[in-house]
């Protein structure tokens, strides 16, 4: 591989000057607001598995999107072609698209006064992602795989190990005369070992790192390490019966908990009565020790940008303050639609209504480290992967296949497969009887270690 | 459709000399093999939402992916623009995965006869909007007059039309125009404090007349609504091991879940799979037969030819219980020394191909589905469900029941709130005791994810009877 001459990163085109003039077009075609998005990126990953490199990818691109209004009605479009034409098409098939669409008294882009962009050094992007030369990225990917394998002789097989490097930028437009770009950096290294006992059965586990920045990120090795111990320890799991426990859910699964609190706050779920939520502004919902944050301002943060998909700025919200509804998550329509206030969590694709997304959407910390946490329970289980789909935001209830480790007398006693974990939302906010202090970012959203009472396990 | 007759050719004046240039720049330092995947897909999608019409968009993605075999290693770049530089320059990046002399090409290409399943007179992309709009308003009131207890109704329609060129360096050429359309309902009921949600949708590879004559769009609507009544009296689910009939149709997710996967040939080639080593073994009882058929009539697991080019066919996964064959794609077949079965997929041309499944299904049986209900003490009957998930190393899976009621005496009672059903892939099968008469496909609403890579797939299956599986509610 030492003859790789490719520039490692390759954004040249002018997003700003193409979306800008996307807008002005727009108008020019009829209509009477309009909105556009402009991205470009590059991607590069890595996967090396026993030893060898087994996938190698890395590709730029871009793309154009366009919200038109003609009064209250919208019609969106988008594209990969940049020439005159392919704009000239997607700007006419929106202007006719928002001909056939309802007159939605709701719809339309920000008021110009909500419009803008946080303040200050967000630290989104490090050109260090791209630094590395391609024998290096490759030797991430090997390190990861290499350390899981000589953790324990046990690590027989693997998927691999990776490494990937994303770059991109987006340019938003819009007709109030708001223009705002940022550019993200993007890495992360992962190792997904196998792990065999005597008896031929197998268990496969990860771990991986992620950062803006690779001076953040952890070793290949640590990550190696980490993702053999994982694989290991659900070694010999088997079944248990049907019972009631605690339920401890390490901070990976309680941040798949916090995913459904997120989709049951979104504006979209609350003013369709999608949500178990809906309606519950100001009242108590969650236990005294629960407070939960959406913050995407936090310098750094996967979550992180200086406006929303709309163009306003991102902002700090307390969610859920020692158990009290205080906000919903929102974007510009459904904040009409319910009378509230944005708050800067429009989320959108190229084409299509902004939905709703999270900026850095977290559980406080409590004050107890997960050993003290595990410490505490004569009986339980620890959790440690969710399988399925089984959540039900409109009437709370959650069913989901799980495995994990069983706990005797405060200490880990056998792990523990092919069952399920149930209850509803609505109880589970409220018998978190522990928090732990270990809340940690590792994606967008993060949660600390919980303990959770009053939830069923169906086994045998 | 002839080489001449493809899209690349004739709008973005590609010639087949300029392939051979690209497919020569990406063996350059060696590999055994390269190939080209040229793509063009146009997609709309049109919802209404509180009886207006909220949304509507459509979009053009077009792009090549260029993509390098050598031994077990793969190259893969591409490019969302199809200028020859751009196109070059994706050739000669996935070139490097190779360390060595240049390799020749076959010269020429040879497009071998290919299925022709999805004969549709118009794309429905290209329907007129009204027609679409008038689809999803009729829906909207159908499901709105069915109950007074329907408070919410959300309908959509999403189109596309994807357009693919697959040319390879051993001189494969194959193309495809594959239509896709799918109708989407959502319902929720409400009475006093309580809410459900019920759900239902259909399509596959058809253009609008199909929703027009054969599935009318207030079918999907009175469905979503009578599942959504039906949930407000549902009660807490069982936990623990029981009797389990699943429904025929969109059940068969559980095919999909507990041993499809497992049975894709790059896990199998890896040693990664639980259904490992296994071919030849007994993993089902012997009334259980199960397919991978690409070739069915315009479902929407159906393709003409994979995205690597190479017909599809109908692929027996499992005989009368016992494990004959892995889903493979050009890779793993070469590597594993097994027949290519047609199952190379991909979402798109900035994804690298691997084994996928199309339409999958358990053969019918010989039992009444009456019959089977009958012979239950007590247990859960499943009518629908949502999403499944399986680890495949270990075999576990889990999908849940969106639709399910409680069997008691012999006689389906009441209904349950959505349970998750989880088991044992190479074992689950095994304790099948009844198979229905009454296999059915499902109605055309599925999508399948593997690696981050979506694809639309097709399952089904009679009314089945297991023994033994585990229910995962909360009533004690």
């Amino acid at each position: 591989m030492a003859t790789w001459t490719e520039p490692s990163s390759s954004i040249t085109t002018d997003l700003r000057e193409i979306a800008e003039d996307v807008v002005a077009r727009a108008l020019r075609a009829g209509a009477t607001s309009a909105e556009a998005i402009a991205r470009e990126g590059s991607e590069f990953s890595v996967t090396v598995r026993m030893g060898e490199v087994e996938t190698l990818k890395e590709s730029g691109s871009r793309s154009l999107g366009v919200r038109a209004f003609i009064g209250r009605r919208a019609g969106s479009t988008y594209t990969s072609d940049f020439t005159q034409e392919g704009i000239e098409r997607m700007l006419k098939g929106a202007l006719d698209l928002a001909r056939v669409t309802s007159e939605d008294p709701c719809a339309g882009i920000p008021e110009p006064s909500q419009l803008g962009s946080c303040p200050g050094d967000l630290k989104l992007y490090y050109e260090d992602v791209y630094s590395l030369a391609p024998e290096e990225r490759i030797e991430y990917a090997r390190r990861a795989e290499k350390a899981a394998f000589d953790f324990d002789p046990r690590i027989r097989n693997s998927e691999g190990g990776s490494f990937e490097a994303v770059d991109g930028r987006r340019v938003l437009a819009n007709s109030h005369g708001f223009t705002g770009e940022y550019r993200r950096s993007y890495c992360s290294v992962v190792a997904v070992p196998i792990a065999q006992a005597d008896d031929g059965a197998m268990q496969r586990d990860y771990w991986y790192s992620s950062a803006r920045t690779l001076s953040k990120l952890d070793s290949p090795e640590e990550v190696g390490r980490i993702a053999a111990q994982r694989a290991l320890r659900r070694l010999g799991a088997r079944k248990i019966a049907s019972t009631r426990v605690p339920l401890i859910f390490d901070p990976q699964m309680a941040r798949s908990l916090l995913d459904q609190v997120f989709e049951a706050v979104s504006g979209d779920s609350i003013y369709r009565g999608a949500s178990f939520l809906q309606g519950k502004l100001g009242e108590k919902i969650a236990g005294d020790n629960v407070t939960v944050i959406d913050d995407g301002t936090l310098p750094g943060g996967f979550g992180t940008s200086p406006f929303d998909d709309e163009g306003v700025p991102t902002q700090r919200t307390v969610v859920i303050e020692k158990g009290v509804l205080k906000s919903y998550l929102l974007n510009t329509y459904t904040a009409r639609k319910l009378s509230l206030k944005t708050t800067g969590n429009a989320s959108r694709s190229l084409a299509g209504s902004p939905a709703i997304g999270n900026g850095n959407f977290f559980l406080e910390k409590g004050g107890r480290s997960p050993r003290q946490i595990i410490a505490g329970v004569k009986q339980g289980l620890y959790v440690t992967e969710m399988l399925g789909h089984g959540g039900n935001l409109v009437t709370g209830d959650f069913s989901q296949g799980a495995s994990g480790q069983w706990i005797e007398n405060g200490e880990f006693a056998y792990p523990v497969e092919e069952i399920t974990v149930a209850g509803n939302l609505k109880d589970m906010l409220n018998n978190i009887a522990e928090i732990g202090d270990d809340l940690e970012f590792r994606s967008s959203m993060a949660a600390p270690t919980l303990r959770i009472e009053g939830m069923t396990i169906a086994g045998e | 459709m002839t080489q001449n007759q493809t899209l690349f050719f004739h709008k973005f004046g590609i010639t087949p000399t300029d392939l051979q240039r690209y497919l020569s720049e990406a063996l350059s330092a060696g590999g055994d093999y390269a190939d080209l995947y040229f793509e063009y897909v146009t997609s709309s999608l049109i919802s209404v939402d509180e009886s207006m019409i909220k949304s509507a968009s459509q979009g053009i993605s077009a792009g090549c992916g260029v993509r390098v075999l050598a031994g077990e290693r793969t190259g893969y770049a591409y490019s969302d623009d199809l200028a020859p530089e751009k196109i070059m320059r994706a050739a000669r990046t996935a070139a490097l995965i190779a360390r060595g002399p240049a390799k020749e090409l076959v010269q020429g290409f040879s497009e071998k006869g290919a299925h022709q399943l999805y004969q549709v007179p118009s794309p429905s992309v290209d329907a007129d909007i009204a027609v679409k709009v008038d689809l999803i308003m009729r829906a909207d009131a159908a499901a709105r007059a069915c109950d007074p207890r329907i408070v919410q109704v959300r309908v959509s329609f999403t189109d596309e039309l994807r357009q693919i060129m697959i040319v390879g360096s051993d001189g494969t050429f194959a193309s495809d125009v594959q239509p896709l359309a799918r109708f989407s309902a959502t319902c929720i009921a409400r009475a006093g404090e309580n809410s459900a949600r019920g759900t239902s949708g259909g399509g596959g590879r058809v253009g609008i007349e199909y929703f027009l004559n054969e599935k009318p769009p207030e079918n999907f609507a009175r469905e979503a609504a009578r599942q959504a009544i039906i949930q407000l009296d549902a009660r807490e689910a069982p936990a623990g091991e029981m009797e389990v009939v699943l429904g025929p149709g969109w059940p068969g997710v559980l095919l999909h879940e507990a041993i499809g996967h497992g049975l894709e040939a790059d896990f199998n080639r890896k040693g990664t799979s639980a259904f490992t080593g296994m071919i030849g073994r007994r993993v089902a009882s012997e009334k259980c037969t199960v397919v991978d058929n690409g070739t069915l009539p315009s479902r929407r697991g159906s393709i003409n030819v994979d995205d690597e080019g190479s017909p599809t066919q109908e692929t027996v996964l499992i005989e009368k219980g016992i494990l004959k064959g892995y889903l493979s794609d050009k890779l793993s077949s070469r590597l594993m020394g097994m027949p290519d079965t047609g199952n190379g997929r991909r979402e798109s041309y900035a994804h690298i191909p691997m084994p996928r499944m199309t339409n999958t299904y358990m053969l019918a049986g010989e039992d009444n589905p009456e019959d089977i209900i009958r012979s239950v003490n007590r247990g859960v009957f499943a009518a629908n469900f949502g999403g499944g998930q399986v680890d495949i190393t270990s075999g576990k899976f889990v999908f849940s029941a969106s639709e399910a009621y409680l069997i008691e005496n012999g006689k389906i009672t009441a209904p349950l709130k959505n349970c998750t059903l989880v088991g044992n892939g190479p074992d689950a099968l095994t304790k099948v005791s009844m198979v229905g008469n009454d296999l059915q496909l499902d109605e055309g609403v599925g999508t399948c994810g593997k690696d981050g890579q979506s694809v639309p797939v097709c399952v089904g299956i009679p009314t089945i009877k297991l023994d033994s599986m585990t229910v995962g509610g909360t009533a004690r």
